[in-house]
């Protein structure tokens, strides 16, 4: 990463976007989060606007990877935790147990810290996902699976091997691939849980650009510990710390004129 | 500094060089002798197997030699007259393994699937200690317990049942032709499903929760249910953990004798249904020993534990076969 630019700069030199007239994709209202006793989001209030990206900073155990894990419900699998509020998706509240989880999940697609590729063929790996909601005929099949892997920029590097294993590839390829099979599947919004922090700088800024090409379809929310990339993907940045929210709003005020003197010492490092 | 270092005729440095030399070749000394004694533990094996191997070969070589290649495909097996024929056996024991694992595989992965990622947590170690101790009750137990309850309980319900549902379909008529003995080759079977299943279930279980959370995390991401999990990346990524639980349960079943012994009838003959009694290899061998009299008749005993031998390291070969195929399949 070349540190010599900061975040503020770069996040300086994007055009300003107003959040006034957008739609508001999903709406998190009063969200509390449970692991068994401990309170780990305390009430959290946050819009994510349809086609944006927004970045969610802050330091280790802040809850930002939880509040992403709200967003399709993975918290779910595991007995003791559970959600307080409202998550609206396109006004339809997510928590609400009669919420079909396999859907929504479909809906909202999520991409983890480290590569998952599951134990099958590249073809299968994309192929996977489309199976499980349609039927399509196996050229149709072909050419979405050619058309996620060119949207994740995995094409050419896998075009040749289609039937080689998933777990065959490099750590960048397979992160890639994971994506390709997240956008493969059309859901709505993506969920990226610091995508490149196993990443080499090349594979992270072939990722980044991905995430550039993908919010003109989209909605994206990107948790990172890189306030470069921060700076450099999203339109809006959300700063937790413990569990609250601490700042949201334009990423080029949050890293520029923030409001808040945590929100300060944080991006300029003097904490976390 | 240096030149005190190098300086020989300084007295207590030359002692302490001498000292640690004697310390290493101590160190040296002890190196070779747990060398030696891990080398002879590995030897060991070979040997003992070798030997195993020498004993059967020599203690079966008068009946191979009396009755050649005819010894595997012959049916008879005639203590009076000294005509052996080992097939009933071996169908016998072919036939109660492919039940006991027709049965015990899906039940087992069931048990372990249902334990790993379905159970509730209070549930959890209750089942997986009843597993267990399922694993630790001695054969003879199996084998009394069979003989005394299990058999008089199928005799009364399961086979009549059989018998009058697949009594007028053609083929299966056969394989379900009465009467209910009770005793046959289908109990012997069942209690062998019993017997391999904890082996089944604590492998796979252990195997199952080797998968990383984040990945079946990322599959129910894509929107996957628990038996889309399961089935597409669960038992994907355990294939060969599993299928080496099976295969040691299958070894299990193979060589399992006192528990047969007890409830297979132990008759010498090939019958189309498996509601009659049959032998296995085993159960032969530990029946009629005592009662071997002559060199043929001990020695053909002898060749049925070869030949059992040969099955079972065919099986692990085929299964060793099988996971080569499949890990280069997978592009590993």
């Amino acid at each position: 990463m070349s540190e010599s630019v900061s975040a503020a700069e770069i996040a300086a030199a994007r055009p300003v976007s107003s959040t006034q007239g957008l739609k508001e994709k999903i709406t998190v209202r009063n969200l509390r989060f449970y692991y068994g006793d401990s309170l780990a989001l305390k009430g959290i209030d946050l819009p994510l606007y349809d086609r944006k990206v927004t970045a969610f900073i802050g330091p280790s155990g802040c809850g930002k990877s939880t509040l992403l894990r709200v967003l399709n419900r993975m918290y779910d699998l595991y007995p003791g935790q559970r959600a307080e509020g409202e998550v609206l998706l396109d006004g339809n509240n997510i928590l609400a147990p009669k919420q079909d989880v396999n859907i929504l999940r479909s809906r909202v697609g999520m991409v983890f810290q480290k590569p998952t590729p599951f134990p099958m063929s590249i073809y299968d790996n994309i192929a996977f996902g489309i199976r499980l909601y349609e039927k399509v005929p196996k050229s149709e099949l072909d050419d979405r699976i050619e058309s996620s892997l060119r949207r994740a920029a995995i094409w050419d590097e896998v075009k040749n091997k289609l039937n080689a294993s998933g777990l065959s590839l490099s750590g960048g390829q397979q992160q890639r691939l994971c994506i390709a099979r997240t956008v493969a599947i059309r859901p709505e919004v993506i969920l990226l849980d610091e995508p490149c922090s196993a990443l080499d700088p090349i594979s992270t800024a072939k990722i980044e650009e991905l995430i550039d090409e993908l919010k003109s379809d989209y909605t994206i929310a990107i948790v990172t510990h890189n306030m470069q990339q921060a700076a450099r993907v999203s339109e809006n940045t959300a700063f937790m710390y413990l569990g609250d929210l601490v700042e949201f709003g334009p990423t080029s005020k949050i890293f520029t004129s923030p409001t808040d003197s945590r929100t300060q010492d944080y991006i300029t490092g003097r904490f976390g | 500094m240096a030149d005190v270092a190098l300086n020989p005729s300084t007295a207590e440095p030359a002692a302490k060089a001498v000292d640690r030399a004697s310390v290493l070749r101590g160190f040296r000394l002890g190196d070779l002798a747990f060398f030696n004694l891990t080398r002879g533990a590995a030897l060991l094996v070979l040997v003992l197997l070798g030997g195993v191997i020498v004993a059967l070969i020599a203690g079966a070589l008068p009946a191979l030699q009396t009755f050649g290649f005819g010894f595997v495909t012959s049916q008879s097996w005639n203590p009076v007259t000294e005509k052996f024929g080992a097939l009933a056996p071996i169908y016998g024991t072919l036939v109660t393994s492919l039940i006991a694992m027709l049965i015990a595989v899906p039940v087992g992965l069931g048990i372990a699937i249902f334990l790993t990622e379905l159970c509730p947590p209070v549930l959890r170690r209750p089942i997986g200690i009843a597993v267990e101790l399922l694993a630790g009750i001695p054969s003879i137990i199996y084998g009394i317990w069979g003989l005394f309850v299990f058999a008089p309980f199928l005799q009364q319900t399961l086979q009549p049942f059989l018998i009058s549902v697949f009594g007028n379909i053609p083929i299966l008529s056969s394989v379900f032709a009465g009467p209910p003995y009770g005793i046959g080759v289908l109990t012997a079977g069942l209690i062998l499903a019993i017997m391999v299943l904890p082996f089944i279930t604590s492998i796979s279980r252990d195997v199952f929760e080797t998968v990383p959370p984040v990945l079946k995390e990322a599959a129910y991401g894509v929107g996957c249910t628990t038996w889309e999990v399961v089935r597409n990346v669960v038992i994907p990524y355990t294939r060969v953990g599993v299928i080496g639980g099976v295969m040691l349960g299958l070894g299990r079943a193979l060589g399992e004798t006192m528990a047969v012994t007890f409830v297979i009838g132990n008759a010498h003959k090939i019958s189309a249904s498996i509601l009659q009694p049959g032998t296995t290899i085993s159960a032969t061998i530990a029946n009629e020993f005592t009662e071997a009299v002559g060199d043929l008749y001990t020695s053909s005993l002898i060749a049925l534990g070869l030949l059992l031998f040969v099955i079972t390291f065919v099986v692990l070969a085929f299964a060793r076969l099988m996971l080569l195929r499949l890990e280069k399949q997978q592009g590993k």
